[in-house]
């Protein structure tokens, strides 16, 4: 094999800003040349544990508007941090273009090496290039989006009050992970002409306010009658899952800022909504790249053999998948997943054996790893993912299996399947049913209103497996939609028949209604 | 590619955050700090930490699922065949927790700060702005000389201290005084021998030329005067915790008198610098204690109520000279006295006690909602008399723990109006 040998980047473990432009360009030079990867501009910012921590409870942005749950976070991780209970994560990387990394100034030379390649490259080259990422995140404007958000919101409290502000807020955070659209058909994120147009809609309101037309007598409006139910629906593009966006557009008696703050909160939730579905693609890609590269690094002996021991150690710890009756054990580790499957497309395509190519006829033994795993690392999420590319191997090397229980059944949990013949194709079914959207989250639409009538707002939840909805929490969290939306509003829980196995009502609180 | 150190930006970009939320979970943080500070020690109460609230309290709902049919697949599968029924209750390492399962419902740890502790302590107990504001003013600070420094504003430029260094830096380096260049000058005129003249020429020329280069003042001379504010000395105080703890006193009786003890000290340690206090409980018998004992010891016994306050005395005149020391005493009872110590312990406490204290709290504590109608104590009718015939003496009855702060804060107000030597 052609090494090309270098003089060692760094001994030792200390660093400072020059080493790490090394660093940089040494793991450029590879992830570029040799593995192909098209990434955003980096730049990389050096960070105290402090602020890790700060960034960690505002969901990991450097702005962010002010929220007491961020607090509340804050504290929470805090308490751990300190109490020794938590390690701090070693870099956090943002979705932006240039791509933000941030490293923790007590990083040895070895951590800052790997965390650069982990994050500015490998979640870098994910972010770029995966196609929920494209379709629903925009990296320019992301950060400009976020500043605009903080300041509007900050507006918003001089205006209307810190405590309107933050109950809206309130109300449009219960809802936040039913704001999102799902599926495309809209038009990708555009966060910059977001700004824009809010501030033209204001600017133009501004200007065409005249408080003449406020006493003209309005026409008479049409009668119930008049509209059908379905043109009523169409008309409110009913059914509709995201529910922020269905009030902001609808709900009758939001102020024109509150529905801004619920829009804001819904382009978050929309931005981080690929992270949600990738978790294991993405950190297994970082996992991959930064294993490729540290090991590129060490045969060019530019790390040392003591460094790349350390960098091992750091490694393995990273990718441990503990077993189901591990006391450490807490699901599957998207780390271990993503690299260990990602590893083993590697294996396949390279050194298949039968058992590939009767699996995997179309990358088995087709040589080009690089050129398969850019491929899945394009156009596929985790549940697409799992249920594509886990091989029959991997699951036997984890001893995967399947469990099944059914509150019903008195006799206990069910082994369904296991990893052999029998159990292959079902056991990777049901992991990646794991990892379906639709599964995770309730499916809960907006189903109807009666604008005319007594405005109640009818949500409908399509219950899987016969699992409700905890009640306390929906309770709740239909209390503020209510608020919004300023009218009744009724949840049913029907199942897969229509039958309806609940029902929740909740009106508006008075307080709300008089915002 | 950039690199950014953002290491110097400012850190504690979530204390707005920190305190929007402190604000929400003010009910519940009031509460954990309520419960904490009946465990701790006076002392301790200044200290802030941790109080524990209930996450729950402050939890955001999301429509989450519950009961039905569960799916897992699990990696690490070691004995198990398809169609094993495993026991739930998770022995035989059976079912794992679910992510996120439980994870919300916990209490977690909440560290205050000194500053935050004590405002929700104080806020509790319903803290008037007007006391707030006779706490607050405690600290002063003033301003004294601290030597010389290179920068500041030209009114404190130091004209001594500038020149002083000025000469010895010229002294230094050698620089001519104008009279030297004179006084070659005139010999100069007086000359007549050529080569003379042109020796004390070249002479003259080369201190003229170090004149210049040397300057009689140089930027580096100049000096400003240089203050910096000091804490002003504020004097020391001692607190004097009196308590009866004969049979009678309950534990209810106790934690009154606890927290009125909490209050003054937390007043007097932002009044003055250093506070001492000192426990002394008495039955028939007084005797100096430390905390712990003084609210937690058992005893028993008659009730001397002059032997405490001869106690007090003993302390004040060999520790705490009344010169040096701001002295308050706060005595806490249920009002027996034996009939005969009366005299006695008025006679101490008009001749001994009172003319070196500043100032002196009875709190007289009965089991809440006690009989109204009950004559007035032993104590109370004593100290009723020695306080109508003009004694510095404020008393006060409490039952019930939330009469507690408004009790104190009466006895401090009436402080205010006759303000005595104030420190």
């Amino acid at each position: 094999m052609n090494v090309a040998s270098a003089a060692p980047l760094y001994r030792g473990a200390d660093w400072d800003f020059q080493l790490l432009q090394r660093i940089h360009d040494a793991c450029e030079g590879i992830a570029l040349s040799e593995l192909g990867l098209n990434v955003y501009p980096n730049q990389i910012e050096v960070i105290t544990a402090e602020q890790m921590l700060d960034a960690y409870s505002s969901v990991g942005m450097p702005l962010f508007y002010k929220h007491w749950s961020f607090g509340k976070h804050f504290a929470h991780h805090e308490a751990f941090y300190r109490k020794g209970l938590m390690g701090l994560a070693y870099e956090i990387v943002i979705n932006s273009s240039p791509c933000i990394s941030y490293l923790m100034e007590e990083n040895t030379a070895t951590m800052q090496t790997l965390v650069i390649a982990h994050a500015a490259f490998g979640h870098n080259h994910f972010f770029k290039n995966n196609y929920l990422f494209k379709q629903w995140t925009d990296a320019e404007g992301i950060l400009d989006y976020l500043n605009f958000a903080k300041s509007y919101i900050a507006q918003c409290e001089e205006h209307h009050g810190q405590l309107a502000v933050e109950r809206t807020l309130d109300a449009a955070h219960a809802l936040m992970s039913h704001g999102v659209f799902r599926y495309p058909g809209k038009k990708a994120l555009d966060l910059r002409a977001e700004e824009k147009r809010e501030r033209e809609r204001r600017s133009h309101k501004e200007r065409s306010f005249n408080d003449l037309w406020r006493t003209v007598p309005s026409g008479p409006g049409k009668t119930a009658t008049e509209l059908s139910v379905d043109r009523r629906r169409s008309l409110l593009g009913l059914p509709q899952e995201n529910i922020l966006y269905f009030l902001e557009k609808s709900a009758p008696r939001l102020q024109s800022w509150q529905r801004e703050l619920l829009r804001i909160v819904r382009h978050i939730a929309q931005y981080f909504y690929p992270q949600g579905l990738t978790k294991v693609m993405n950190e297994g890609t970082a996992t991959y790249v930064h294993y490729r590269i540290m090991n590129r690094l060490h045969q060019q002996e530019r790390i040392s053999d003591g460094n790349f021991l350390e960098f091992l150690q750091s490694h393995t710890n990273v990718v441990f998948q503990p077993g189901f009756d591990d006391q450490r054990f807490s699901g599957f580790n998207p780390y271990a997943l993503g690299f260990a499957m990602m590893q083993d497309i590697e294996r396949i395509v390279t050194k298949p054996d039968d058992e590939d190519h009767e699996w995997f006829p179309d990358i088995a033994g087709n040589g080009d790893v690089m050129g398969v795993l850019r491929d899945v690392w394009a156009n596929y999420r985790d549940e697409s993912f799992i249920s594509q590319f886990l091989s029959p191997r991997l699951m036997r090397h984890m001893r995967m299996f399947h469990l099944h229980d059914n509150p019903a059944d008195s006799e206990g949990i069910r082994v369904q399947a296991i990893h052999d013949e029998r159990g292959y194709r079902r056991v990777r079914r049901e992991l990646a049913r794991q990892y379906d959207v639709g599964l995770i989250e309730p499916n809960i639409e907006v189903v109807d209103v009666d604008l005319a009538g007594d405005r109640r707002l009818l949500l409908r939840h399509q219950v899987v497996n016969g699992s409700l909805l905890n009640e306390a929490d929906a309770k709740r969290v239909l209390q503020h939609l209510a608020d919004l939306w300023s009218y009744d509003v009724l949840l049913k829980e029907v199942d897969a028949t229509d039958t309806v196995l609940k029902e929740h009502a909740v009106s508006p609180r008075k307080i709300a209604a008089a915002a | 590619m950039h690199i950014v150190d953002r290491r110097l930006n400012p850190g504690s970009k979530s204390l707005e955050n920190r305190q929007r939320f402190l604000r929400r979970a003010k009910a519940l943080v009031q509460r954990a700090v309520k419960d904490t500070s009946q465990n701790r020690s006076i002392k301790d109460v200044l200290e802030g930490g941790e109080v524990s609230i209930p996450l729950d309290g402050t939890s955001e709902p999301r429509f989450r699922r519950s009961a039905g049919t569960r799916d897992h697949v699990l990696p690490g599968n070691k004995k198990f065949i398809e169609g094993d029924v495993l026991p739930r209750s998770g022995e035989s390492g059976g079912r794992p927790k679910e992510a996120g399962e439980g994870d919300s419902e916990d209490a977690f740890r909440f560290v205050l700060t000194r500053e935050e502790f004590l405002d929700l302590f104080l806020d509790d107990l319903e803290l008037p702005d007007l006391a707030k504001r006779k706490l607050a003013e405690a600290e002063h600070e003033g301003i004294r000389r601290a030597g010389y420094s290179i920068a500041g504003s030209p009114a404190n430029l130091s004209v001594s201290r500038t020149v002083k260094l000025a000469t010895a830096r010229r002294i230094a380096l050698r620089r001519p005084r104008p009279e030297t260049i004179e006084e070659l000058e005139a010999e100069l005129a007086a000359c007549d021998d050529e080569e003379r003249r042109i020796a004390l020429q070249a002479q003259i020329a080369t201190l003229k030329s170090k004149i210049k280069r040397i300057p009689f003042i140089d930027p580096i001379d100049i000096r400003y005067r240089r203050f910096e504010t000091v804490p002003k000395p504020v004097a020391q105080a001692v607190m004097f915790c009196l308590m009866d703890v004969s049979g009678s006193m309950s534990e209810h009786m106790k934690d009154l008198a606890k927290r009125f003890y909490m209050l003054l000290y937390v007043f007097l340690t932002r009044r003055y610098k250093h506070v001492e206090i000192v426990f002394i409980r008495h039955t028939d018998r007084a005797e100096e204690v430390d905390e712990e004992t003084f609210f937690r010891g058992p005893a028993s016994g008659g009730t001397l109520v002059s032997s405490a306050l001869q106690a007090m005395h003993e302390i004040v005149r060999t520790r705490f000279r009344p010169a040096d020391w701001n002295i308050y005493a706060a005595q806490s009872s249920d009002g027996d006295n034996s009939y005969s110590d009366g005299d006695v312990t008025g006679r101490i406490l008009t001749e001994l006690l009172l003319p070196v204290t500043q100032y002196f709290a009875y709190l007289e504590v009965s089991e809440s909602g006690g009989p109204m109608d009950m004559p007035d104590s032993a104590l109370w009718t004593l100290y009723q008399r020695l306080s109508n015939e003009g004694a510095p003496l404020s008393m006060r009855k409490v039952s019930d723990r939330s009469e507690i702060f408004p009790v104190f804060r009466d006895l401090f107000q009436k402080r205010g109006k006759q303000e005595r030597a104030t420190p």
